[in-house]
């Protein structure tokens, strides 16, 4: 963004900007502010490359800018306060870093700010949704002014309490003292400080200079309810006659349900209540889950084919790279170039917490519960396809065991709306694993195609087309940006080249620089729900694989000049703040130092989610590692260190928290160059279990992994922190590979297109049996 | 249906439910004991795993006729009470490092943990790396690096 002070929200430069906020009537203190507020002010840059200096934070941000409602912050007469934080924590530690922000401009302790879910609220219109990585840097502001103003409230109840005039009251750890010792509670005052009407308020937010909370490290809110079982997901929850239900699935994706052969057979099963063909599946609802399971095999059903029958990896890789465009940029007379072509599989977007969701489908009305980051689109989707008004259905969003993309979507809760509309009983449905693995979203395949030409003076030009399988951006995600993208540099391209031109850049100066992407599979029919292939972003949309090929060619580059990969990028970053995050990663990780034949380092930066990054791995390709025996899983090259830098935007409202998001989003780049891919065949992914698809495990864990998070930049925005590990991780274990082993690899992860790790499980019936061996496994 | 009696976390329990049922369905859907949670259904992900007569297990695969009155089940919830206190080192050290994200795997990941160094202890030497690489429990958040560190400090406490 632009770096003058006022545009800025002015939080930093001007510390002591005043905003707008309210005190709404209720019988104790609720302070409230817009959503919106304090962000910057969209800006259309002359840069050729827009994301830059406009990017998805941005245009996720505006989009939301002109909602005009109110998030609150209530004093309860225990003298806590509670907050309903309109995003999804699914694990990112958003619940916490919003009870830090409150605690600190109330002056509380963090124990004391109790942060639940908020249901969905429609009125919120684009302001409900979690992805992008912008919880932080669309709430900081407007949780800090909610909690300022019920923090100067609290003075005003607790002056007019004491007949106080001197304006020396301090506020310290949810107590209000007076010069003269006396001492009130929060508590005490929650009632006295209450509204009787609706009022606006003007407030100065605490200068970042006294913070004593923000920017300390945190352990999160639910650490505790997390290590004791106590933490309740939404297979947890206990919704009365909310009876386990699964689906039978088809064999191949998005294949549909015709006749089902042996109904009452199957309802004589044991514990089975139900058994009801929906749009994606029979479902049968039982006593138990294992009944669920077992009935779910015994159901016999003749199935429709789906959408992509018949096709498999190497046919989407053909369309992909039919798909991709001829290189623009015309050879140079007397120049050289680097021409690479590049495969990404298809990714699974599992989380650990299967697709679930409970429903109560009445008549009239509907309850659902589930872990939704969109959960406006679910709730109007829901009321059309239930044919209910909007406001008889209530959604609540339920903590989430993980996301990857696939939280974006409602799937299970369509579906569970649906099954207990058809049962006329309330159900908890749950996806199978195997039904996560095979029908469940994935992160899309994609091709890249990258020429670089370069002379004697240096790199001319650098060209990269990406074709990818379409992302479904049908959660919302996509309306938020297209309404906000005419006001971007990209404005009037398509949605998924918006989001293209949003997020991807390149970090070097290498003359003349050009990015496209294409998306094959868009056709109308495919894109209607269940239409194609399903997919989803999965932890960063394009970055990983975009910025992968680029690394790898830039490694390429640096050959051809015979100069140091590490040193060849000093030169040509476009940046100081790549500079000196490559520089710290090197000097970290002792970039150059010697290792023994089929060990090496990578190095890789990227820039995204208001962060710039590097990252430097260590790599052991050597055979007596390659090749060291693990039951049932995919051993190959061990990444041995890491480390991973960054300079994040503005503040770090919780460096543990980030921390933590930059561990998990280097071992997913990390998997997903060198292990974690699924295999489509005739309509069908092979993948069926966690023993299939090969996420990193404890075997595939650096022994040294060091995330440096250095001081942040005040000119930029509030970072945050989700997704922003991938990418360069993903870059860096490639480059790293490549250089232990000599060879380029071309598809990812590397070991795709090698011999199948596993035996797929069948497709009919489609669960595997439980196993009852259990016991000859302990330890 | 016939009935079946097991020890559950200190307490004799007796259920009403069919010979094949799994013991995560009797635990979860009957008891309502939801620590243990599903990931797999097929003894890989580790999600569930608890303890059986102190040695980790994972009761999606385990039948409940294959359960005896006198065994005796450990989930996350009985985990304090074994150390008599009201959280065990292990817990204590998964607080200290900060392990959880989303949180979904951790109990199964704590009990995996505490036998992994009963295991370690039996076999006379402490946890080493190779013992953390066997440990089979997927976390997708990747709170791998802060799972080996606290397991090292639980390990010290236990």
């Amino acid at each position: 963004m632009t770096s003058s002070a006022d545009h800025h929200g002015g939080h930093f430069t001007l510390g002591r900007r005043r905003f707008l906020g309210f005190v709404l009537a209720a019988p104790t203190l609720v302070a409230a502010a817009r959503l919106g507020i304090g962000e910057a002010e969209a800006a259309v840059p002359s840069n050729p490359q827009a994301s830059e200096a406009y990017d998805l934070n941005d245009a996720l941000t505006d989009a939301a800018r002109p909602t005009a409602n109110l998030i609150t912050v209530q004093v309860n007469p225990d003298g806590s306060a509670s907050f309903a934080l309109p995003r999804a924590e699914v694990g990112q530690g958003i619940t916490t870093a919003a009870a830090m922000l409150i605690a600190e401009e109330m002056d509380l302790p963090v124990d004391k700010v109790h942060v639940s879910l908020a249901d969905a609220r429609p009125e919120l219109m684009f302001n409900q949704l979690t992805g992008g990585s912008n919880t932080m840097n669309a709430m900081y502001t407007p949780i800090r002014v909610a909690a300022s103003i019920a923090k100067g409230r609290l003075l005003q109840a607790a002056a007019a309490e004491l007949d106080d005039v001197s304006g020396t009251l301090t506020a310290r750890e949810g107590l209000i003292t007076s010069t003269t010792g006396a001492v009130l509670s929060y508590g005490d005052l929650a009632e006295k400080a209450a509204a009787q009407q609706d009022s606006t308020v003007e407030t100065q937010l605490k200068p970042e200079s006294e913070f004593r909370i923000v920017g300390k490290p945190q352990r999160r809110v639910d650490a505790l309810a997390a290590v004791t079982g106590k933490k309740q997901f939404t297979t947890d929850l206990a919704v009365p006659d909310a009876k386990p239900t699964m689906l039978c699935r088809p064999p191949t994706i998005n294949g549909s349900p015709g006749a089902v052969r042996n109904t009452a057979e199957v309802l004589e099963m044991p514990g089975v209540t139900d058994v009801v063909p929906i749009s994606s599946g029979v479902a049968v609802r039982a006593e138990t889950f294992g009944q669920c399971i077992d009935a779910v095999n015994a159901l016999r059903v003749d199935w429709e084919p789906g959408p992509v029958e018949g096709q498999s990896d190497d046919s989407v890789l053909a369309e992909l790279k039919a798909a991709t465009p001829p290189m623009a940029v015309p050879e140079v007379p007397g120049a050289k170039s680097v021409d690479a072509e590049f495969a990404f599989a298809f990714v699974n977007g599992s989380a650990l917490d299967t697709n679930a969701a409970v429903a109560d489908v009445r008549p009239d009305r509907a309850e659902i519960w589930s872990s939704m980051k969109v959960p406006i689109v679910a709730k109007q989707e829901i009321a059309r396809s239930l044919g209910l008004p909007q406001e008889a259905v209530r959604v609540h969003v339920t903590e989430g065991g993980g996301s990857f993309g696939r939280k974006l979507f409602h799937d299970a809760a369509a579906e569970a709306a649906e099954a207990s509309q058809k049962m006329g009983k309330p159900v908890k449905l749950m996806w199978h694993r195997v039904d996560d693995c095979r029908q469940g979203r994935v992160h899309p395949m994609s091709f890249s195609r990258i020429r670089a030409n370069f002379n004697d003076d240096g790199v001319l030009s650098f060209e990269q087309h990406h074709a990818s399988v379409r992302t479904d951006f049908s959660h919302g995600l996509g309306e938020a940006v297209s309404q906000s993208v005419s006001r971007a540099p990209a404005g009037g391209v398509g949605l998924s080249e918006s989001i293209f031109e949003l997020t991807q850049n390149s970090p070097y100066n290498f003359g003349a620089t050009k990015q496209l992407l294409t998306e094959t599979h868009q056709s109308p029919e495919e894109n209607q729900p269940r239409g194609t292939f399903n997919t989803s972003s999965v932890r960063n949309v394009y970055s990983p694989n975009v910025r992968c090929a680029q690394e790898l060619v830039v490694d390429q580059l640096a050959e051809q000049f015979g100069e140091d990969p590490y040193e060849f990028r000093r030169e040509h970053v476009k940046n100081d703040k790549l500079r000196t995050v490559l520089d710290k990663a090197a000097e970290v990780g002792e970039w150059g130092k010697s290792l023994p034949e089929g060990v090496a380092q990578g190095i890789a930066v990227h820039t995204e989610y208001k962060h710039a990054t590097a990252c430097l791995v260590e790599i052991d390709c050597r055979p007596e590692t390659v090749n060291r025996p693990i039951r049932d899983g995919v051993t190959g090259p061990r990444v041995t260190r890491g480390v991973f830098v960054t300079i994040p935007g503005q503040v770090v409202v919780n460096p543990l928290g980030m921390e933590a998001m930059i561990q998990g989003g280097f071992l997913d780049g990390m998997a997903q160059a060198l292990t974690a891919s699924v295999h489509l065949v005739d309509g069908h992914v092979l993948e069926g279990s966690w023993d299939n698809f090969f996420y990193a495990r404890q075997w595939n864990v650096p022994f040294d992994f060091q995330a440096v998070i250095l001081p942040p930049d005040p000119q930029d925005q509030v970072a945050g922190a989700g997704e922003v590990g991938v990418a360069a991780s993903f870059a860096a274990v490639a480059c790293a590979y490549a250089r232990a082993t000599g060879e380029v690899p071309t598809t990812f992860p590397i070991n795709h297109n090698g011999p199948l790790a596993f035996e797929p499980k069948p497709f009919v019936p489609p669960l595997p049996p439980s196993p009852t061996d259990g016991l000859r496994y302990t330890y | 249906m016939p009935e079946h009696t097991f020890k559950l976390n200190g307490e004799q329990v007796t259920v009403d439910v069919q010979d094949e049922e799994r013991v995560l369905w009797v635990l979860r859907d009957v008891l309502g004991v939801t620590g243990p949670k599903y990931g797999c259904g097929i003894n890989v992900c580790k999600a569930c795993t608890s303890h059986i007569n102190g040695k980790a297990f994972n009761p999606c695969s385990v039948r409940i006729a294959d359960v005896g009155a006198d065994d005796e089940i450990t989930t996350i919830e009985g985990l304090p009470a074994t150390a008599g206190a009201e959280l065990h080192p292990m817990q204590e050290a998964w607080l200290e490092h900060d392990v959880a994200q989303c949180g979904y795997c951790q109990p199964g990941q704590i009990m995996a943990a505490v036998a992994k160094v009963r295991q370690a202890r039996e076999e006379g030497h402490e946890i080493r790396e190779s013992d953390l690489d066997e440990i089979r429990n997927i976390c997708r958040c990747g709170t791998y690096f802060r799972i080996r560190e606290a397991i090292r400090t639980g390990e010290q406490n236990m």
